[in-house]
C-alpha cells in the first residue's frame, strides 16, 4: 500500500487552497515587505470583517444547497438606512432635518430587523411556493433596489455621527470595534449551526430535504427563517461598511454576493448541500481576500486581478468537489 | 426462418451476493405474443435486460432467426431488431412527438457546408409510423399533452420504425386504463399478424390469458417452463410461481398481539390511480405484514398515514381517538415512524453522520435551557443504539454514505427508536441489504413487537412476509383485496391470488 503517497494528495486536496493563500502571503510579504505593515494588516481586518458576515448569512443559504443573489442589494439597503438613523443633529444634508440620530445599538436592530422582514419574503416564496432560491432571490435583489432608490431618492449619505464611524478606528484589545463585531456575529453562527435544532435541520435539509421531511423537520420554516437570518446579516455587514467608509449610496455592496458565494465554496461549503461550516467560510473569505490584496502588493494590473479571481474558484471548487466523488 | 425467432439459452447472471439469473431458457415463435411471468424479483427484468444489452449475461447464448448473436448494448439491440417498451417510460416531455420518435437519429438535410435537421421529412415519416400502430397525432403535439398510454403508443411506433422483430413489453398496462389496453391489444394484435414476436410481463391474469400464445414462468431466477396459454388456468399459473420450497430461517416469535392501538376506515387517495377505501387495524405488540406487486399502493398508503401523501377521504384512529396525520410531525405526536422503502431517497442525510442521522427527529427532547442542543445526552444515546443494534462503524461521525445498506438501515431504526414511537411502519425494511444484516434486523422487530409496539411491515418478498407477519393484508391495484389471519391459510398461493385480483 502506498499509503504515504495518498495522505499528501488528500492533503492537498483538502488544503490546497490554504497551501496557496500561504505560499501567496509569504511571497508577496517577501517581494513587498509593506505588506505586513500594520496600517496594512488592519485595512485587510476591516475589509474581511465586513465580508465574513455576508459570507455567514449566504453559508445558511449555500448549505441548504440554495444562495442568495439579493445579498449585494439588502447591504445597500442596510447600510443606507443606518446612514439615515446615524446622521449627525447639525449636518446639512440630513435626510430627516429634524430626527436626533439613534442609539447605535437600536440603529443596528432596526437595519436588521427591516432586512430580515425582506428576506423572509425571499424565503416565503422559496419555501412555501417552491420558486428556486435563484430566481426568489433574484427578484427580492430588484425590489429591494428598487425601494432603496425611492426611500433615498439615489442620494448618497454623509454626515455620520462620531460613535457610528470610529468603530473602523476605535480599538478594543488592539483590534477594531467592527472587526469584534465579526467576531461575535461567527460566533453567534457557530452556536446556531452546532448547537441549536435550527443548525442540525439546515443541515439535513442540505443533505436531503426529502428524507429530512420524513424525519420530521419543519422544512418550510426553517428555509423562511434560514433567509431571514442571512438577510439580517447583509443589515448588518451594510450597516459595518457604511461606518468603515462613513457613508453610503444605492450602490453599497454592489456584486458583494458573488464574492461571498465564492468565497464560501472556497473555504468548502459545498453547493450541492449538506456541508459548510463556520470556518469554511472564514478561511474561504481570508483566502479572497489576502489574495485581493497580494495581488495588488505585487503590481498585478488591477484588471488581471478579476482573472485570478476566477481562476481560483475554478481550482477550489474542482478540488472541493473530488472530496465527494472520489470516492465513489 | 426458424421455429423460433428468438432463443435465450442457459443465460446465467449474478450480482454480487445474489444470483439474478440461473440456467434460464426463453422460446419466442414468430407471430406470437410471449408472456413471461413470476413474482416480482424472479428475474424477468434482469433476463429483458441481458436481452436488450443493458446487462452483460455471465454466461448463456442468444439465438435471432436460428442464428447466434451477441448484444452488448441497447444500440446494437435495436439495429438486431429488438425493440423495449420500457415500464417507466422516459420521454423528453416538453418535446414533441416527432422528436422524441427520432431523438439521437434525426434526418438531416444539408445546406451547402451545414447539416440541418430536416423538420419536413422528420414529421412526415413520424406521421406515417404513427399510422402504422393506429394512431394519429399531430407530430408537432409537445408529449406533455398526451396520456401515458398514447405515450406508449409512440415508444411502439419507435420500435415499429426501427423494423423491429421482437418487442419487450414491460408491465405496459400498469398505468393505462381499460379503454387503453384496448388500443394496446389492438396493435399487438395488428404486429402478430405481420410476424412480430413480443415478449409481455405484466401480472394481469384475464389480460395474459386474452393476449398471450405462450406462457414461460419464472422464479427466483430460475426457468420453471413453458406452456401454451390456453392450457393455463389461473390457479395454475398461480401454483408455478410460487412453488417454492419454504425454509424458515425466521426467528422465533413470543410477542403477544394486544389491544387494537391503530385502526384506519377508508382510507383513500387524492389521486384516483392510487389507493382507495382502505380500512385495517393493528394491535398491540403485532407484526403486520402488507403483501402485494410492486405497484400495489402499500407504500403510498403508509406514506398517506405518515402524512407525506394527501387524503381525500377517510379516516385514521390511534388507542380509538381520531387523529389527524396530515404531516410528518404529527403522526410523530401521534406516535407513528415510518422507515421508508427509498433509503437513498427520503431515508438517509447521506453526507451527515451517523449522530446527525440517528438524532434528527428527536432534538426536541433533547435541548438544554429549551434551546441548547444536549449534545451529551446525544453521544449516550447514539452511542447505545450503536451497541444495541450492533451498527458497524469506526464511530458514530463517520457519514452514514460510507456504511453498507444493512448497517444505514440500522441506523435508520435507531432514529426510530430514539422516538420511540408506538407504531412503527417499515416500508421493505430488507431491501438490498445482505443475508446476515437481514436477520439482524428479523430480531430487532420480533424484540420490538414483544416491547409492545406495533409493527406494519411492508414486504414483496414472499418467504418474509410469511415468515414475519402474524396476520397479513394483500393489496392489489390500491385495494386490500384479502386480510389473512389464520396462520394455516398464511400460504404463498393464497397471497398471490390476492395480489393478482386486479
Amino acid at each position: 500500500m502506498n499509503a504515504k503517497k495518498f495522505d499528501i494528495k488528500d492533503f492537498l486536496i483538502n488544503y490546497g487552497v490554504i497551501l496557496v493563500m500561504v505560499v501567496l502571503v509569504l511571497f508577496t510579504s517577501i517581494k513587498s515587505p509593506n505588506f505586513l505593515s500594520s496600517g496594512n494588516l488592519m485595512n485587510l481586518m476591516l475589509n474581511i470583517s465586513a465580508r465574513l458576515v455576508i459570507a455567514l448569512g449566504i453559508a445558511g443559504c449555500v448549505i441548504t444547497a440554495g444562495c442568495d443573489l439579493s445579498a449585494g442589494r439588502m447591504i445597500g439597503l442596510g447600510g443606507c438606512i443606518a446612514g439615515i438613523l446615524l446622521q449627525r443633529a447639525d449636518y446639512s444634508g440630513k435626510f430627516f432635518p429634524d430626527m436626533q440620530p439613534m442609539n447605535l445599538f437600536l440603529a443596528i436592530l432596526v437595519v436588521m430587523l427591516i432586512t430580515a422582514l425582506f428576506g423572509a419574503v425571499t424565503g416565503f416564496f422559496i419555501a412555501f411556493l417552491d420558486v428556486p432560491p435563484f430566481i426568489s432571490t433574484l427578484a427580492m435583489m430588484e425590489i429591494v433596489y428598487g425601494l432603496n432608490l425611492i426611500f433615498t431618492n439615489a442620494t448618497p449619505l454623509g454626515g455620520y455621527v462620531e460613535s457610528y464611524t470610529s468603530l473602523a478606528t476605535k480599538k478594543i484589545l488592539m483590534i477594531p470595534e467592527l472587526v469584534w463585531i465579526a467576531i461575535i456575529v461567527a460566533a453567534i453562527t457557530w452556536f446556531i449551526f452546532n448547537m441549536t435544532r435550527h443548525g442540525k435541520y439546515m443541515y439535513a435539509i442540505g443533505a436531503n430535504p426529502q428524507a429530512a421531511a420524513v424525519a420530521g423537520v419543519p422544512v418550510k420554516l426553517t428555509m423562511v427563517l434560514i433567509y431571514a437570518k442571512a438577510a439580517a446579516m447583509y443589515g448588518l455587514a451594510g450597516f459595518m461598511l457604511g461606518a468603515k467608509s462613513g457613508g453610503a449610496s444605492v450602490n453599497l455592496g454592489l456584486g458583494y454576493e458573488m464574492e461571498a458565494i465564492a468565497a464560501c465554496t472556497i473555504g468548502g461549503v459545498s453547493v450541492t448541500g449538506g456541508r459548510g461550516k463556520v470556518s469554511s467560510a472564514i478561511i474561504g473569505v481570508c483566502v479572497f481576500e489576502f489574495l485581493k490584496a497580494a495581488l495588488q502588493f505585487l503590481g498585478v494590473n488591477a484588471n488581471a486581478q478579476w482573472i485570478a479571481l476566477g481562476i481560483i474558484i475554478y481550482i477550489a471548487i474542482s478540488l472541493d468537489i473530488r472530496k465527494y466523488v472520489a470516492k465513489k | 426462418m426458424a421455429e423460433f425467432f428468438l432463443e435465450l439459452k442457459n443465460v446465467s447472471k449474478s450480482f454480487p451476493g445474489v444470483k439474478a439469473l440461473d440456467n434460464v431458457t426463453l422460446k419466442v415463435r414468430p407471430g406470437t405474443v410471449h408472456a413471461l411471468m413470476g413474482e416480482n424479483g424472479a428475474g424477468k427484468s434482469t433476463l429483458m435486460k441481458c436481452l436488450f444489452g443493458i446487462y452483460k449475461m455471465d454466461a448463456g447464448e442468444i439465438f435471432i432467426d436460428g442464428e447466434k448473436v451477441s448484444i452488448d448494448n441497447p444500440d446494437e439491440a435495436m439495429k438486431k431488431g429488438i425493440a423495449m417498451v420500457h415500464q417507466e417510460l422516459q420521454p423528453v416531455l416538453p418535446r414533441s412527438v416527432a422528436e422524441n420518435m427520432y431523438l439521437g437519429r434525426f434526418p438531416t438535410k444539408n445546406y451547402g457546408p451545414l447539416k440541418v435537421i430536416d423538420h419536413k421529412k422528420m414529421y412526415e415519416d413520424t406521421k406515417h409510423w404513427l399510422k402504422e400502430v393506429g394512431m394519429e397525432f399531430d407530430p408537432k403535439t409537445p408529449l406533455s399533452d398526451l396520456s401515458i398510454g398514447q405515450m406508449q403508443s409512440i415508444e411502439i411506433a419507435k420500435a415499429v420504425s426501427h423494423d423491429a422483430k421482437v418487442i419487450i413489453f414491460d408491465e405496459p398496462t400498469s398505468s393505462l386504463s381499460e379503454k387503453e389496453v384496448d388500443v394496446l391489444f389492438r396493435i399487438m394484435n395488428d404486429l402478430r399478424d405481420r410476424g412480430v414476436a413480443m415478449i409481455y410481463i405484466s401480472h394481469k391474469m384475464d389480460e395474459i390469458k386474452k393476449i398471450s400464445d405462450d406462457i414461460t414462468i419464472m422464479r427466483d431466477g430460475t426457468y420453471v417452463g413453458t406452456w401454451p396459454a390456453d392450457e393455463m388456468t389461473t390457479d395454475d399459473i398461480i401454483a408455478r410461481m410460487v412453488g417454492r420450497e419454504l425454509t424458515n430461517i425466521y426467528p422465533e416469535r413470543e410477542n403477544t398481539p394486544g389491544e387494537i392501538i391503530l385502526e384506519c376506515k377508508n382510507l383513500s387517495s387524492i389521486h384516483d390511480h392510487s389507493f382507495q377505501d382502505c380500512s385495517f387495524h393493528i394491535r398491540k405488540g403485532e407484526i403486520v405484514g402488507f403483501g402485494g406487486l410492486v405497484g400495489a399502493q402499500r407504500t403510498e398508503l403508509m406514506e398517506a398515514i405518515f402524512g407525506i401523501r394527501h387524503i381525500r377521504s377517510g379516516e385514521i384512529f390511534i388507542h380509538g381517538n381520531k387523529v389527524v396525520t396530515n404531516a410528518p410531525r404529527k403522526a410523530m405526536n401521534a406516535g407513528i415512524g415510518l422507515i421508508t422503502e427509498d433509503r437513498r431517497g427520503n431515508g438517509i442525510l447521506g453526507c451527515l453522520s451517523i449522530k446527525d442521522n440517528t438524532g434528527i427527529s428527536v432534538y426536541d427532547e433533547y435541548l438544554k435551557a429549551g434551546m441548547m442542543l444536549d449534545h451529551p445526552k446525544i453521544n449516550k444515546t447514539v452511542d447505545e443504539s450503536i451497541k444495541k443494534l450492533s451498527i458497524k462503524t469506526p464511530n458514530m461521525n463517520e457519514a452514514i454514505a460510507n456504511l453498507s445498506g444493512g448497517n444505514q438501515q440500522k441506523v435508520i431504526i435507531a432514529r426510530w427508536l430514539a422516538n420511540n414511537p408506538d407504531i412503527l411502519i417499515m416500508d421493505e425494511p430488507t431491501r438490498g441489504i445482505d443475508v446476515g444484516a437481514k436477520h439482524e434486523i428479523y430480531e430487532i422487530m420480533v424484540k420490538l413487537a414483544q416491547q409492545g409496539k406495533a409493527i406494519i411491515m411492508i414486504s414483496s418478498e414472499m418467504a418474509e412476509l410469511l415468515g414475519m407477519s402474524d396476520r397479513i393484508y394483500v393489496m392489489c391495484n390500491g385495494h386490500i383485496r384479502g386480510e389473512i389471519t389464520d396462520p394455516a391459510e398464511m400460504t404463498q398461493e393464497k397471497v398471490m391470488s390476492y395480489a393478482t385480483m386486479f
